[in-house]
């Protein structure tokens, strides 16, 4: 894939140390990390690794402390105010006095699109989704399932083409979350977004990225970067295959080495 | 939810509490007025029987505690048998007390909100602001009412501003401080998404503040309200208002008409009562039309 050089995220040598009472926290030591356009980057690790505290000095919700890190070419702060990136948050953050669709056009709103061109944003993103019809009710009319849908729907709906998902289905069951899985599969071959993926369970990582991001805790660091060999194309019975195990058994060995110091 | 459930939980609760209080008010009426009564009977020589007596102790014309059908007929006789115009009328004199509330409560709602607005975006009033609006209410009312009143008066400012400026110095502060709640309730998340979408400090004041806080403006203009009422009538009695519940409650005192200040406390009771009413059905309504989810605590 030679036209997909494009760095969409580096970063070198990236740190961030909070300062706390109990003194600093070493959130994030040493990441060096290339995320190229189209790619499906998850990011893997027990809690308090930092995957979702890089995630969010990628969106410039938090400020790393040293070494570098470039989006789309930009400083996070450039790139998100040049609007390049959509952000869905581990709970789906709908404001419950606007209907499925108001909530689908506040990103739109506020970056002042047109009116027509929103309804249509608002059909299209919908369909994306798999939740048309569902646009004029309000969030809690709709399942926990159907509301990360619509905030995906949200973060696809103006033209950002980084998508960043912090354990976007980390709080649903886990039929709710391989039907969400395929759809987000489909969906990413569709719109040739870049994303970047938090999880922590091993089969959704593998399941869904083409890199996959090995992360230990205390400080948060990389310890292992995994270049998936699955085909794009992905049924969910390839979870059954050897080769989904073998990239599934890598993952949890660089998990336990992460791990191991601690004993 | 049915008729019958309707007056199982809502209405019969209140009816019997209101027929113990009625009951309690009764015993009480008697004896508050039995010994003046007696004193009277033996001054003039008249030995009655029980219920002679009990008769008299419920009707005489200034009673110590009146009786509840003494003041209920007070008021309806006030309420619904006199023109609307006349000085006697109960509806005349809620009606100027409830312009002044009115007044008194829209400028106090504004006030809170701006004042609210501030502490929320302005990091030097939020340090400063509070402790100075929470001295203001430690100051009694009747103390301060009066020097308004006067001071306004010197400079000819007189009639319904001076009350309703009371209203709106009792009115602001449940309103500030629910506001200041409520505009800062919403939750880091979304606020975060806010930030993604490099919105201004304005676009998140309108899109995410301001809907967030209808709520809880709405529950504190509950209270404002009631507190607008206080201040209104408070306003009157220092001004010696000719009109206005205060001044039915003041003339009242003057003349020993016992049961015209019954009446006029009930009269004020029932403002309150309505007008809490009016903005818990207004709230309601636009908490409807927000989405809210509708309550079921009754189905």
């Amino acid at each position: 894939m030679a036209e997909n050089n494009f760095s969409v995220v580096s970063a070198r040598k990236l740190g961030l140390t909070f300062e706390t009472n109990d003194g600093p926290v070493h959130a994030l030591s040493d990441v060096d990390l290339e995320v190229k356009r189209g790619d499906f980057v998850s990011f893997i690790g027990p809690s308090g690794c930092g995957k979702t505290t890089f995630l969010r000095v990628i969106a410039d919700l938090e400020s790393a402390t040293s070494g570098e890190i470039t989006v789309n070419g930009m400083t996070p702060e450039g790139a998100r105010k040049s609007r390049s990136y959509g952000y869905v948050f581990q709970a789906p953050a709908l404001y419950p006095w606007r209907t499925i669709e108001k909530n689908i056009a506040l990103p739109l709103e506020i970056m002042n699109y047109s009116t027509a061109e929103r309804k249509e944003r608002i059909e299209r993103t919908l369909d994306l989704v798999n939740l048309a019809g569902f646009g004029k009710k309000y969030p809690w009319q709709l399942s926990g399932g159907m509301q990360q849908r619509a905030s995906i729907a949200r973060a696809l709906a103006f033209d950002a083409d980084l998508l960043l998902m912090d354990e976007p289905f980390g709080a649903l069951d886990e039929i709710v979350r391989d039907h969400l899985n395929e759809q987000l599969l489909k969906l990413w071959a569709r719109t040739e977004k870049t994303i970047c993926f938090v999880t922590h369970s091993i089969p959704e990582a593998v399941y869904l990225s083409t890199k996959i991001v090995v992360m230990s805790p205390r400080p948060g660091r990389v310890t292992d970067v995994i270049t998936s060999t699955l085909p794009k194309d992905r049924p969910l019975e390839i979870r059954e295959t050897p080769e989904f195990l073998a990239i599934a058994h890598r993952v949890r060995e660089g998990l336990r080495a992460g791990h191991s110091y601690e004993e | 939810m049915g008729r019958e459930k309707l007056i199982q939980h809502r209405i019969m609760p209140v009816a019997v509490i209101v027929l113990v209080i009625i009951a309690i008010w009764y015993v009480g009426a008697y004896f508050m007025n039995a010994p003046f009564q007696r004193d009277l009977d033996r001054r003039a020589n008249v030995t009655s029987t029980a219920i002679e007596f009990l008769e008299k102790t419920m009707s005489q014309p200034k009673p110590t505690l009146p009786a509840p059908h003494q003041v209920a007929s007070n008021v309806f006789e006030n309420t619904f048998l006199r023109k609307v115009t006349s000085n006697r009328s109960l509806v005349y004199h809620a009606w100027v007390t409830l312009s002044s509330t009115a007044v008194g409560f829209t400028l106090g709602t504004l006030l809170g909100i701006l004042i609210a607005v501030g502490i929320v975006h302005v990091k030097a009033l939020d340090r400063s602001l509070m402790p100075w609006i929470i001295a203001s209410q430690m100051v009694p009312i009747l103390a301060i009412a009066p020097m308004v009143i006067v001071v306004l008066g010197a400079v000819n400012i007189t009639g319904l501003l001076p009350k309703a400026l009371i209203s709106t110095y009792l009115s602001f502060f449940p309103v500030a401080v629910g506001m200041v709640k409520g505009l800062r309730s919403p939750e880091l998340i979304q606020l975060d998404l806010m930030r993604t979408y490099n919105a201004s400090v304005a676009q998140t004041f309108w899109k995410l503040r301001v809907p967030a806080s209808v709520p809880f403006l709405f529950t504190s203009m509950k209270v404002a309200i009631a507190a607008s009422l206080v201040g209104a009538i408070v306003g009157e009695l220092p001004t010696g208002a000719v009109a206005g519940i205060g001044s039915k409650l003041l003339a009242g005192a003057y003349y020993s008409q016992t049961i015209d200040i019954w009446a006029a406390l009930i009269a004020g009771s029932v403002l309150a009562a309505l007008l809490v009413a009016i903005v818990a059905l207004v709230g309601k309504l636009v908490e409807r039309a927000m989405g809210a989810k509708p309550e079921r605590s009754l189905g």
